[in-house]
């Protein structure tokens, strides 16, 4: 037996019987085909002895395409999917099947984006494709992601009908479980080759030629489609057999309808996916108390088999509820629902049944909604009324239409023989991976069954992690979360604070907290309600100061070994020695070929873990005075104290359906109540040392370092430790300026200590911003933030936009997102917000910016004092130009109509403020407040005018101000999946604003080839090497001349970056800037990115260029290149980072001929970069 | 015409040996170096911090970015062949000996005895012919007294040497206060071979930004001097093999290291300058030169005008300082 997660155990079977697979990254999908690739990397050979070729796509249309025309070509193909990707899918997907041909797409079920994006799983994607044709079969746990990978495979190998084989997407996907794993010898004997043959024989074959995907008309399209219904009938017999077949070759029987229960059920639930096997165990566990239940999983649910459905139910039934983790609204109810009701009214009709039971339809689980023991007993309970409700809801509480069951959430299922643990960690350290290594440990040398689930907030720094295990005697069927835990264990010491983990505790369980306090001090330093937890459950508490013992153990600041280690020690999972033994083994293996010494080091590590870990001495009554803070500030708006603050909590799940808006529609803003307090150093300014060159501001990701000026007379009443400094410009003797550090805020990246160009004139180490502890100055610096906040705003119209040190006085209207600490995309966007924020419309293509500038329950996207600030959306991933083109259509129309309007009106108004507000110019900031001014005075008019003409004006009078439209976007939209519709905006001549922050691969999705990765770097998809060139995405634009193109790094040339964004922004046509962002994905110490930017700058991959159709139209050469010839070698700026290292280290002689052909690339690219830079106007296309 | 000559008791068919940088890298520069007529091959410097340090810097940007965000598990391929640390190494330790018959010399610049110990044994599994130990250390810290150096030196030595069978060399500096003294306290610890000298890295200053350079000029044929003296001075009087290094530029730093009592001279600058193939015209000139002194084999000649063979033994002492000095 192995331990894996599902994705893994599908994309197994997936690689095994397929000689193709066509790609591309999605969430939760993802990791299939990682695994596809890197096993095509290794050689790893299909089970007829071939690596199957495994090719990236621009998108999911793109995979289907490749899969459609692989497969028509006679090869064994397949892809890997969820959500929107599928829903691309789509078109391709009826072409398959109406060519009756053999496929299995593997999905991780997602739910769609609705009023929302979310990752997580439900049929919402799925369900959409039941018209396609294609096959649908559903697994249940890890177990059957595996094996019915393989049954989809053989049977639409014998159907000839496709399938979609899905599982959920990360409660199936994502979870870790002990399975066995089929020998490639039990693969190859579910499979005859004949249907291999048969399936090559009809593909397309110039040597036997035919057409196929003619086009057919009103005469015989018709008939044309009917001619499939054999194949169809027949399939849920061929899945049977398969079924059938698969059991008797490896003992795991599986039905298409698998039936649980009573065999005497008078209450049945009917589900698919993983819901179906807590409700089966449930079930079980009522049946064996009496209680006359079952409940029937689906697994062939198209085609759909009446009378495979109707055997597997008991005749004793008398009311059943259908339970679809989808939503489809409007409709009578949700699809299987409607099946199942079918099913049975047919079957009455046909002259079956005399009666049918009395059947309900229910929605659970959407977007991973935790779906309970509990649940599936309220649902049994509702079933026992004489009139359940109908189109119920369980599991969320609906008090607008009323549609949720109560039930009683205390109610859970005990095994005995279980232990089940619960883990907080932060982000990235460690935890998770050991958790994982636990798992393998204990999976690996025991009897012992072992499931993990791995829990993470929505944040990409700083994030809470919370890791579900469970060891058992008996297999695990409990797909869902832990809510009584034996072991809890809080590798975070502030999060004491923060999460009411002890909620989770049995009584008598375990609870290990990594504190810098001793067993003798800790007590006295916990909040009261974790004291009180502590005593009332009787919990074993024990302490250990793992940062301290890492740092013992020289392992710096990886406390994960020492956890592991007390967890082994203190859970009794395994006889203490023993589980120590397997832990150094583990050790052993991980770093073996990092030489004796690491291992010793981490070996050291395991014996001080158990020589540093106490029990706590417990008293015998609640001691501490301490509360835990407020989640949010008392003056937060009242949605942010009742809604945000609930999802800040934890408590998401409690927030009933009337709390929350319907369309999808939320405030801006909100992160500022949030302080997340996760840095523990952060900058510190030196007032005196300063030069208040603005650097620092301009770089921060996280827009946590703010500067001011204003008059010394403010200073009076100032709190004592605020700092200032005068202004250090002449002529203003009583001006003072004041750099303030939102501490709370920062995630201690570094970057503006890197960025600060000040040598200390005491110490030549230090800056004029350096790192200090947070701790001893936070009370202090709250009153100086409160103080810096009431200090009057600059205004905007005196500031100097064209200066990075004038830029710093603007306000960021982006502030304290989510993204990674040292984020090298964040600082642009800032800048964007900063320079024209109050008129800005956003379109945000789905990735990282849609994410930490758009994930609940905290947005960074804010607005100024007088209510103004960016109006942000996101589509999707793949339509974000056209979407944002839309947007320009709209302020372009509405513009006109309101222009329109108004001089249609200018009679009845002031002549002179009209003729000013149809004629003035909008360029400088003070125009535009000049502008904002009379469009004021103006609604003031119209509002008192009250006609049905005022009124229309009135509606678009805001339009009267120049809005500035900007689609933002990474280079997975820019360069793949949006690039046909980014190059037709561009094209349109429209005026809109493109910023792709590239970080030349996806980052969100973890780091996959896009064709912005450049020749030589290793990403995920392009293990080998990438080895084609990055796309010149900025010639592309230029070509068609009319384009303000440039290309910028910040942390090569930050005043280019503002020239470049300001050029743009004014420039009336299309323009688009390729933004240098470096990236986590990039394997670099986040703290150098700005480096890194330099150096990609110097080394020629990142020339600096605009090209400006201005400049070309009044006879200038309109390409300027901006930075210098380059002074280094690639390598030395590309050996920096890991993605180019990793194949220096794993193919050494591959790594030397890409870098020699990338530096070709760059040498080639420079040239004529220079050349065009010497061009006259003429040698350019121009400009209409 | 026989160029043969035994270093640490290894037979090797000519006394020009690379010396350790990066050149050997690459396992075809290795076999182009035989071709040409070397020796032997000392590998490039195998850094224990360096390792270390890509090591740790390797976990740690693996650890920042695995497992703290749903939908990125983590931003890499797999990477189970990535090969940190001595891996690379020693696999071109195990080319290297696959495709040339010349003996292999491993290059080891430790930091800690394990280190030490650890990677000597690797070296020695990986199929090196023998060791160069290469101590790179500058008593920066002004409590240390010399004794203790030297003990480093020798502890070091004594260490690696009751850990591997292969035979080891040592890299020495010539900055010890004894240093015929401490040559011979180093073979009798166990040391087979002396390799004189080491260059430092000794930096310089950009007086502009205030930084250090870092950097390292190749040596020039005026630094054979002091490793001309020693050798002279060496030679017959330890029970270690002599290799000389630094300055070899051409035939005629050969051949003054050979009649100095070096038993191989080592050279890399030369080649950086002109290539791999110079390794040939270096060992013509030295035929020719042989030739022309009627010299039929290397051990005719090799220590003919060491301190212990010459007939004035002064002249390479004080007085002969003082000689040089007055102009006389």
């Amino acid at each position: 037996m192995v331990t894996l997660d599902g994705n893994e155990a599908a994309a197994h079977v997936a690689y095994r019987v397929n000689e193709i697979c066509a790609i591309y990254p999605i969430t939760p999908s993802s990791p299939m085909a990682e695994h596809a690739d890197e096993w095509a990397a290794k050689g790893i050979k299909n089970i007829w002895g071939d690596v199957p070729e495994v090719v990236e796509m621009q998108s999911e249309g793109g995979a289907a395409g490749a899969v459609h025309g692989a497969l028509q070509t006679g090869a064994l193909t397949t892809t890997f999917t969820a959500s929107q990707g599928l829903m691309l899918m789509l078109p391709n997907m009826y072409k398959i099947a109406g060519e009756l041909t053999t496929a299995v797409f593997h999905v991780a079920a997602r739910s769609l984006a609705a009023q929302a994006l979310s990752i997580f799983g439900d049929h919402s994607d799925v369900m959409a494709t039941r018209a396609t044709g294609f096959g649908l079969l559903a697994s249940a746990s890890v177990q059957e992601a595996h094996d019915m990978a393989l049954i989809s495979q053989t049977a639409s190998l014998e159907a000839r009908v496709p399938f979609v084989h899905f599982f959920d997407g990360f409660r199936t996907s994502h979870e870790v479980s002990k399975i066995h794993l089929l020998s490639d010898q039990q693969i190859r004997d579910m499979i005859d080759d004949r249907w291999v043959f048969d399936h090559r024989k009809r593909g397309l074959n110039p040597d036997r030629p035919f057409i196929r995907g003619t086009a057919q008309n009103p005469d015989v399209y018709f008939q044309a489609r009917e001619t499939v219904n054999p194949f169809y009938e027949k399939t849920p017999g061929i899945v049977a057999n398969a079924m059938q077949r698969f059991g008797d070759l490896t003992g795991r029987s599986y039905h298409l309808f698998e039936y649980t229960g009573a065999p005497d059920a008078e209450r049945v639930i009917i589900l698919m996916g993983s819901g179906a096997h807590t409700a089966a165990q449930t079930a079980e566990f009522l049946a064996a108390k009496g209680k006359k239940v079952g409940v029937v999983q689906v697994r062939l649910y198209r085609p759909f088999s009446i009378r495979h459905l109707l055997e597997a139910i008991p005749a004793t039934v008398r009311k059943i509820a259908v339970l679809d983790r989808t939503k489809e609204p409007g409709a009578i109810g949700e699809p299987l629902y409607q099946d199942v009701l079918a099913a049975y009214m047919e079957d009455m009709q046909d002259g079956g049944l005399t009666a049918i039971p009395r059947i309900v339809g229910g929605r659970y689980g959407l977007s991973s909604k935790e779906f309970t023991p509990a649940m599936v007993r309220g649902i049994f309970e509702e079933l026992n009324k004489e009139q359940p409700k109908n189109h119920f809801t369980i599991g969320i509480q609906d008090d607008v239409t009323h549609t949720s069951l109560p039930y009683d959430p205390e109610f859970e299922l005990v095994d005995p023989t279980m232990t089940q643990a619960l883990f907080f960690g932060l982000g990235a350290d460690g935890t998770v991976g050991a958790n994982k290594n636990s798992i393998k440990i204990i999976g690996g040398h025991t009897d012992l069954y072992a499931q993990g689930y791995f829990v993470y907030d929505s944040k990409k720094s700083g994030a809470k992690t919370v890791s579900h295990l469970r060891f058992g005697k008996n297999p695990i069927r409990s797909p869902y979360l832990i809510r009584r835990a034996d072991f809890i264990a809080c590798h975070k010491y502030n999060f004491i604070d923060k999460v009411e983990m002890l909620a989770f505790a049995k009584p008598g369980a375990t609870f290990l907290l990594n504190s810098p306090f001793g067993a003798d001090e800790v007590w006295a330093q916990l909040p009261r309600s974790v004291q009180a937890a502590i005593l009332e459950k009787q919990l074993k508490f024990y302490v250990i100061d793992a940062s301290k013992v890492a740092q013992q153990a020289r392992m710096g600041a990886r406390i994960n070994t020492i956890m592991q280690t007390c967890f082994f020690a203190l859970s009794g999972v395994l006889p203490k020695d023993e589980a120590i033994g397997y832990i150094k083994k583990a050790i052993e293996k991980t770093y073996f070929k990092k030489g004796r010494s690491v291992i010793e080091q981490n070996f050291q590590a395991v014996d001080l873990a158990l020589s540093h870990l106490y029990e706590v001495p417990v008293p015998a009554a609640v001691t501490s005075k301490r509360e835990l803070p407020p989640i949010v500030a008392p003056e937060a708006p009242p949605f942010v104290r009742e809604v945000t603050a609930m999802m800040m909590e934890g408590r998401g799940d409690e927030l009933p359906v009337s709390m929350l808006p319907e369309d999808g529609t939320y405030p801006s803003g909100t992160t500022r109540w949030e302080k997340r307090n996760i840095a523990d150093e952060i900058p510190v300014w030196d007032a005196q040392a300063c030069i208040q060159c603005g650097n620092c501001s301009f770089v921060c990701p996280h827009s946590v370092i703010r500067a001011k000026f204003f008059h010394s007379t403010h200073l009076e009443d100032a709190p004592e430790a605020f700092a200032s400094a005068p202004i250090n410009a002449r002529g203003f003797p009583e001006t003072r300026y004041t750099l303030q550090v939102y501490l709370e805020d920062c995630t201690s990246c570094n970057l503006c200590v890197e960025a600060c160009p000040v040598v200390h004139p005491e110490d030549p180490k230090k800056r004029a911003i350096n790192m200090e502890e947070k701790a001893p100055i936070l009370e202090r610096e709250r009153e100086n933030i409160e103080f810096f906040e009431n200090l009057p705003m600059n205004d905007r119209a005196k500031i100097d936009f064209s200066l990075v040190r004038g830029a710093q006085f603007l306000e960021p209207l982006f502030e304290f997102s989510g993204a990674c600490a040292g984020c090298g995309e964040t600082p642009y966007v800032r800048l964007l917000t900063q320079l024209f924020g109050d008129r800005l419309i956003v379109a945000n293509a789905t990735g990282c910016s849609s994410i930490y500038g758009g994930n609940l329950p905290t947005t960074p996207w804010t607005t100024n004092r007088h209510g103004q600030g960016p109006a942000w959306s996101n589509s999707l991933f793949e339509d974000n130009a056209e979407f944002g083109l839309g947007m320009r259509v709209t302020v372009d129309k509405h513009t006109a109509l309101a222009r329109n309007l108004l001089e249609g009106l200018s009679d009845l108004l002031d002549a002179k403020l009209v003729d000013r507000i149809l004629h003035s110019s909008q360029e400088l900031e003070s125009e535009i407040q000049a502008q904002r001014y009379r469009v004021g005075k103006l609604k003031t008019a119209l509002l008192k005018m009250g006609t049905s003409e005022a009124q229309q004006l009135l509606s678009v009078a805001d339009h009267l101000v120049r809005r500035s439209v900007w689609l933002v976007g990474g280079d997975g939209w820019a360069y793949d999946i949006g690039s046909a519709g980014l190059d037709h905006a561009l094209a349109s001549g429209k005026n809109i604003n493109v910023l792709v922050l590239d970080t030349e691969v996806y980052s969100n999705t973890g780091g996959q080839m896009s064709k912005a990765t450049p020749t030589a770097a290793t990403a995920k998809f392009a293990a080998a090497g990438k080895r084609v060139g990055k796309k010149d995405l900025a010639m592309q634009a230029i070509s068609y001349g009319n384009v303000y193109v440039a290309q910028i790094a910040m942390g090569a040339n930050p005043q280019q970056t503002l020239l470049a964004m300001r050029e743009a922004e004014a420039y009336p046509g299309p323009s688009l800037i390729l933004a240098y962002s470096h990236c986590i994905a990039h394997g670099i110490r986040m703290d150098k990115g700005l480096d890194q930017q330099d150096l990609a700058v110097k080394s020629g991959h990142w020339p600096l260029i605009r090209y400006n159709p201005t400049l070309r139209k009044v006879g200038k050469n309109p390409f300027v290149l901006d930075s210098p010839r380059p002074s280094i070698p690639l390598k030395e700026y590309a050996y920096k980072e890991l993605r180019y290292q990793i194949l220096s280290r794993t193919n050494p002689e591959e790594a030397e001929r890409l870098m020699k052909l990338a530096q070709e690339l760059v040498n080639i690219r420079w040239q004529s970069y220079e050349d065009m830079a010497s061009w006259t106007a003429d040698s350019f296309t121009p400009v209409a | 015409m026989n160029l043969q000559t035994n270093y640490l008791g290894l037979k090797l068919r000519s006394p020009i040996v690379v010396s350790a940088c990066p050149l050997s890298e690459n396992v075809d520069n290795i076999v182009q170096m035989e071709d040409m007529g070397a020796g032997a091959v000392v590998l490039f410097s195998l850094f224990e911090e360096q390792i270390k340090r890509e090591s740790a810097y390797y976990e740690s940007v693996l650890a920042a970015t695995s497992n703290s965000f749903p939908e990125a598990q983590d931003y890499f391929p797999g990477l189970d062949d990535y090969r940190v640390g001595s891996d690379q190494y020693l696999e071109i330790i195990r080319q290297a000996k696959e495709q040339v018959d010349m003996p292999i010399i491993g290059s080891l610049n430790g930091i800690t005895d394990a280190g030490w110990i650890e990677y000597a044994q690797l070296m020695e599994e990986a199929g090196a012919d023998g060791l160069e130990v290469n101590v790179f250390y500058i008593p920066a810290d002004l409590e240390m007294e010399g004794v203790a150096v030297e003990q480093r030196y020798l502890d070091i030595v004594r260490r690696i040497k009751a850990n591997v069978q292969i035979p080891v060399a040592v890299k020495l500096n010539p900055y010890f206060s004894a240093m015929g003294n401490m040559a011979r306290q180093l073979a009798l610890a166990g040391a087979d071979g002396l390799v004189l000298f080491n260059r430092f890295y000794q930096p310089d200053f950009n007086i502009y930004e205030l930084k250090v350079n870092p950097s390292l000029e190749f040596s020039d044929a005026s630094e054979i001097r002091l490793p001309l003296l020693w050798l002279s001075v060496l030679s017959g009087r330890v029970n270690a093999s002599l290799a000389a290094t630094t300055g070899v530029q051409s035939a005629t730093e050969v051949a003054k290291y050979l009649l100095a009592g070096a038993d191989v001279t080592m050279t890399a600058s030369a080649l950086y300058k002109y290539g791999i193939g110079y390794l040939e015209t270096m060992h013509d000139d030295l035929r020719t030169w042989m030739r022309r002194m009627k010299f039929e084999s290397v051990e005719a000649f090799k220590g003919l005008m060491s301190q212990r063979n010459i007939a004035d033994p002064s002249a390479f002492e004080r007085a002969n300082y003082i000689r040089i000095l007055e102009g006389v």
